[in-house]
């Protein structure tokens, strides 16, 4: 197998690794906000759902999760699960990461002193406003290094698919380094993943930058 | 005109009462201060005046506009939308400020005014650069508040307040977070506005300036008004917790 040929498989695993990036990161970004909510809510009910479903999600191993979503369809209800499995390994991410981002959203959301809150209440701004306006764009700037730490280890994360034998670029790359006894697929795989959190770095980074106009 | 009415103000945290009993009325360009020892319930007082903080029992009403009413000795807040209109009445100072740092100076003052009172854009950002220039903050319209002294923070705070046109603005110790140069700078401010006419209640810890500007002082202690009157009344009062407060002060 000529070295091109590895390439471009890994390059091929690649795409769907960043797939999975992505496809995460749309979803449970947003979605950490909502579970955020949950847990500073003033309704006991929702607080406490909201801190269950983070401390079984912080609690347990994403690549179990990813098997319990997968197959519980099956074994719980006897679905059939043949389409199942790359919706699977999406709300597994989704879910397992909005929770870390609902613990670092909360914290941000938390930072802010309370005159922030009522300086806005005094003058006038409605709750939606206050929120938009003044909060959320503070929380974004003190929360940012921690959501850099979670991409980034997202970025690795998406590896854990090939538990559910999805050939993403770690799959693939093992694949060959066991046919052809080689770890020149690991190396180029682990270049890979060095070079897109580079990038992934340097983004943060420069979005770190155009936040620090204040402090 | 009474522009600000309180009556039978109590207030509790836990089993601490830190209101009992306040009565306080406040006219049509009257300015009246309040003080007092730490803990005598002033920042209290002001807090359930701007509907930060919610009175147990107790009236309120601004311009004859009622906020809240006795009502078998519990107090029954209006209806959201009514306080929303009362709310647009007064303004509030801060000891801390509380600018929105994110924003520039001249977003921090015309922001609410457009976007809550919904007026033109033009007509506030004129305005606010006729608050600056009163302030005497006319270069630091495009300055972020990190980049101002606490004086001129405050003064930054003063304008925003100011731009929304309030009938009655409160101070809650303005110049505590201040040291002595920097407070000058803002009871100047504070001066100027009295000047005016402007209707105020601050609370404060600087005697010579209350003395000076005030139509009234309240002096209060452990949740009661225990001394009020011109000025000269108080000062001279022969109260004795009063006395020893001024005589704290002159060590």
């Amino acid at each position: 197998m000529s070295f091109s040929v590895i390439l471009s498989s890994i390059a091929e695993g690649m795409e769907r690794s960043v797939g999975i990036f992505f496809l995460t990161l749309i979803f449970s970004l947003p979605l950490g906000f909502i579970i955020a909510f949950g847990r500073m809510s003033k309704n006991k009910l929702l607080q406490a759902i909201a801190r269950f479903y983070i401390s079984v999600l912080r609690g347990t191993p994403l690549m179990l999760q990813l098997m319990v979503v997968y197959f519980a369809p099956y074994y719980l209800f006897g679905f059939s699960i043949g389409n199942w499995r790359y919706p699977a390994i999406i709300v597994g991410f989704v879910i397992n990461y909005s929770a870390y981002f609902a613990e670092i959203y909360r914290s941000g959301i938390e930072a802010i002193p309370k005159g922030q809150y009522e300086a806005a209440e005094i003058l006038g701004y409605n709750k939606i406003q206050t929120f938009m306006k003044i909060i959320l764009p503070q929380v974004i700037k003190i929360i940012l290094p921690s959501v850099t730490n979670e991409i980034i280890t997202l970025v690795k994360d998406t590896s854990l698919a090939f538990s559910l034998s999805y050939m993403e670029m770690f799959s693939i790359a093992k694949q060959i380094a066991a046919r052809e006894t080689t770890l020149m697929p690991f190396a180029i795989a682990a270049l890979f993943y060095y070079v897109f959190n580079l990038l992934v770095s340097v983004i943060m980074e420069w979005i770190e930058k155009r936040m620090n106009y204040y402090r | 005109m009474v522009y600000l009415k309180m009556n039978h103000v109590k207030k509790s945290f836990g089993s601490l009462e830190v209101l009992k009993d306040i009565s306080l009325e406040v006219n049509q360009g009257e300015v009246v201060s309040i003080i007092g020892p730490s803990g005598s319930g002033k920042s209290t007082l002001l807090r359930c005046a701007t509907l930060l903080e919610t009175m147990d029992c107790g009236d309120l009403s601004y311009l004859e506009k009622s906020a809240a009413t006795i009502v078998n000795n519990k107090t029954v807040y209006e209806r959201p939308a009514k306080l929303n209109e009362i709310k647009s009445i007064f303004g509030l100072v801060f000891q801390n400020f509380n600018l929105f740092p994110h924003f520039t100076v001249m977003k921090n003052i015309t922001d609410a005014p457009i976007h809550v009172q919904k007026r033109k854009k033009n007509e506030v950002c004129q305005e606010a650069r006729n608050l600056l220039a009163q302030m005497g903050l006319s270069d630091k319209e495009n300055c972020y508040p990190y980049q101002l002294s606490g004086g001129q923070q405050q003064r930054v705070a003063i304008a925003r307040a100011l731009a929304l046109k309030p009938k009655v603005l409160f101070f809650d110790e303005p110049t505590s977070a201040l040291d002595p140069e920097l407070t000058g700078e803002v009871l100047k401010v504070i001066k100027g506005l009295a000047e005016t006419k402007m209707t105020m209640v601050i609370v404060t810890h600087e005697m010579e300036f209350a003395r000076n500007i005030s139509d009234r002082i309240i002096f209060m202690d452990k949740g009661v008004i225990a001394v009020q009157g011109t000025p000269d009344e108080v000062f001279q009062s022969e109260h004795t917790r009063m006395q020893e407060f001024l005589g704290k002060l002159k060590h």
